[in-house]
């Protein structure tokens, strides 16, 4: 049971996520996240799908996601050199000046800015893997957090491996 | 030349060469049927209920290959239409559904009669499209009908709304010959390494078999399964939906397999060691329990669509390709091959298959004073080998009997719900047959159950003149319902019966059709004769048979293959 970054590149169609989705639900596959924007290409867009399974697992979702009419090409990124990326806002309860400092010195470890400041709170902006972005709202605890916003990952291939017509 | 919404679809059928449109008027659809008014080209078939027209236009595209076209309003008309949408979708039909749609500017306000078409039908189509703009049209409608009928084919809705077909707003209108669709593009040719590691196996094998499916009647290859199966001389089995791609009365064929297929197709499917699946998905009415599926067998797997290969049973040796052209393929590489089958090997396993044919796993009792459903069909069979006659069947023991003991010898003959298994069927879909075959038999085979789901079609048939022959397999219980309540609930029987039956054939009579009633088995023969004579017009023969009468052989759910519950068994239990 893996977890693998699909990229899908679709048509820019009304209803083209809801295709997306559906498939996922009526056959019974994992979705961890889900992003999609349009690209520089008006008529595309391109989503990440999050999802974990057995290999056979995989095969099919990949299979089925060619299917759809709607999606013109995808790769899984997990299969080779890829970055993944994943924004979180993070709002903190920040009081006192131990506090403020020692939240202010955490994000910096983190690599975080510190993007919204009012004397009882904090929100961090951090960008990462998923997983650094668990090890961040693991190392605060859940005392300080008031909310957390992740956008999903997002990933593309490295070096000349590329999803494009 | 300048067209409305509503009169270029109609230029477009006309243009995509459509005979017949399945439908039923309603406000959203109201601009449309204007514009079919006073023009002979396409002629409307209206149905009673939205179910039926798409049945029908399910059997017309089951048996002439050609896509089939339904027209329904908005609401109510689209919902209706959904469970013909799926079970053409699970049997990968060729359907071109256009559903009307509230105007634009009301859409999602839970207007009169407004559904989310698109959404509702998601699910169950190869593809949809809402078209908000008169310009779209045109080009919609041919994608729709080349999504529909290339790669594995299926419907497509088309959901238009009604200020889109105003017949105020007119725009130039060009037939588009062609479309290009960068997201969609079928394979069609098989790989050639794969096909030539297909070969050594396929002769390498000494207990081979060759499981062939629904998709070699979609893709028109049964001259390509022919000339396979006897250039290797190898048993061949067919799915519930491939019978009559390879005749069935030719001594290669081994019948059909599945849960209630002949003893030798299952017992040669479990013990072969080379399996050529053609065409086939691995339904879980044909594998039984998966874990026990072919376990000596190496696999071959020839399918359209990759998303087939490898769902529920891993194959050693995937083709993806059109079935026609891969078996063309594989025919001359097989030829040019300088291997052969083994023939002490192939004679060893023919010896097996024979042993197994002893059985004779679709004996019944012939003496019996009560009418055998099989022994209707068997006569239905006699009477018309040979002719030009389509069978389709409604859902239950009736259609299990009409697979087995009809022996078909031509595809596109047989005309079923085998996926979705849709009760309702067989009445509206030899609609769709008899007016794409006015000249040829049309034979429903049918039980008390399934031809109440859709009897309103009745009605239909006799504004339209349709000679339908119904054979009502009348036992007074929802026959295969009540058999696995006798197997395996103790026979208790819950609901699985139904009183206050009507009487069919003053029913019929009441519709302006014939109606009979034929309640001993020395009647039969003569009952199917003259109703078959009776060229223009709808006969309903009301069979009242043997009630307590089981399908058999049968693998009960999570058996394997070859471990067959036979008729015997029932006296031994």
């Amino acid at each position: 049971m893996d977890r693998h970054i699909i990229s899908i590149l679709m048509e820019n169609e009304a209803g083209a996520l809801s295709r997306v989705a559906g498939l996922f639900s009526a056959r019974g596959y994992n979705i961890e996240s889900l992003t999609v924007a349009p690209t520089e290409d008006a008529s595309l867009s391109r989503m990440t799908v999050v999802t974990v399974g057995s290999e056979e697992i995989i095969e099919q979702i990949i299979k089925q996601l060619n299917k759809l009419i709607d999606v013109v090409k995808l790769i899984d990124l997990t299969q080779a050199g890829h970055i993944e990326r994943e924004l979180a806002l993070v709002k903190l309860r920040a009081e006192g000046s131990v506090d403020r400092d020692e939240l202010k010195r955490l994000s910096d470890i983190f690599r975080g800015h510190i993007v919204d400041v009012t004397s009882t709170s904090y929100v961090v902006e951090l960008t990462g893997t998923g997983d650094k972005i668990d090890a961040f709202i693991e190392a605060l605890g859940d005392r300080q957090i008031i909310e957390v916003v992740r956008s999903g990952a997002s990933g593309i291939g490295r070096g000349e491996r590329s999803l494009e017509l | 030349m300048e067209l409305s919404g509503a009169e270029i679809i109609i230029q477009f059928l006309k243009d995509e060469g459509v005979d017949h449109v399945f439908g039923y008027p309603g406000g959203a659809v109201l601009h449309i049927y204007d514009a079919l008014y006073g023009q002979e080209d396409v002629q409307h078939i209206l149905v009673r209920h939205e179910q039926a027209a798409t049945h029908a236009a399910d059997g017309y595209a089951r048996s002439t290959g050609k896509p089939g076209v339904v027209l329904v309003t908005s609401g109510p008309g689209a919902t209706n239409a959904i469970t013909g949408i799926a079970t053409a979708f699970l049997d990968s039909i060729p359907m071109v559904v256009i559903t009307g749609q509230v105007s634009t500017p009301v859409i999602g306000s839970d207007a009169f009669q407004e559904v989310d078409a698109v959404g509702i039908t998601r699910p169950c189509v190869k593809h949809n499209f809402l078209v908000k703009d008169i310009t779209d049209l045109a080009d919609t409608l041919k994608k729709a009908f080349h999504i529909a009928s290339t790669g594995r084919p299926g419907p497509v809705v088309v959901d238009i709304p009604k200020d889109v077909t105003d017949p105020n707003i007119k725009i130039p209108y060009i037939y588009p010959k062609t479309v290009e669709m960068r997201s969609y593009n079928p394979v069609t040719k098989g790989h050639l390494i794969q096909m030539k590691r297909a070969v050594d196996l396929i002769m390498s094998a000494k207990r081979p078999m060759i499981y062939s499916g629904g998709g070699v009647v979609l893709g028109n290859a049964k001259d390509e399964l022919r000339e396979f199966t006897r250039f290797l001389n190898y048993p061949i089995t067919q799915t519930l939906m491939g019978l009559g791609a390879y005749p069935e009365n030719d001594k290669l064929s081994v019948g059909m397999l599945g849960m209630h297929g002949t003893y030798e197709a299952n017992m040669a499917m479990h013990e072969c060691d080379v399996l050529i699946a053609i065409g086939a998905r691995f339904d879980d009415r044909v594998t039984g329990k998966l874990a026990d599926f072919c376990p000596t067998a190496k696999i071959v797997h020839i399918d359209i669509d990759p998303a087939s290969i490898s769902k529920n049973v891993k194959v050693d040796i995937p083709i993806v390709g059109d079935v026609k052209l891969v078996l063309q393929e594989l025919n001359n590489l097989l030829q040019e091959s300088k291997s052969r089958p083994g023939e002490a090997a192939i004679a060893k396993w023919w010896d097996q298959i024979d042993q197994w044919r002893g059985k004779q796993c679709l004996e019944y009792d012939r003496k019996s004073d009560l009418i055998k459903p099989q022994f209707v069909i068997e006569t239905l069979s006699k009477l018309t080998r040979g002719q030009d006659t389509f069978v389709t069947s409604d859902v239950g023991q009736h259609q299990m009997w009409a697979a087995q003991y009809y022996r078909f010898d031509e595809p596109r003959r047989w005309i079923n719900s085998g996926g979705l298994g849709t009760m309702g069927f067989g009445l509206p879909a030899a609609m769709g047959v008899q007016l794409a075959h006015p000249d040829a038999t049309v034979a429903c085979v049918t039980g008390e159950g399934s031809i109440q789901m859709c009897i309103q079609e009745l009605s239909t048939c006799k504004q339209y003149g349709l000679p339908i022959k119904i054979i009502n397999l009348n036992n007074r219980y929802l026959g295969m319902v009540r058999q696995w309540q006798e197997f395996t609930y103790e026979q208790r029987y819950s609901m699985s019966y139904m009183e206050a039956l009507p009487d069919f054939q003053k029913l019929t009579e009441a519709y302006g059709h014939v109606g009979m009633l034929i309640e001993k088995p020395g009647d039969v023969e003569g009952a199917l004769k003259e109703a078959l004579a009776l060229k223009d017009r709808l006969v309903f023969m009301d069979f009242i048979t043997d009630r307590t009468e089981n399908v058999y052989p049968m693998i009960e759910a999570g058996k394997a293959q070859h471990e067959m519950r036979m008729p015997t068994d029932r006296e031994l239990a």
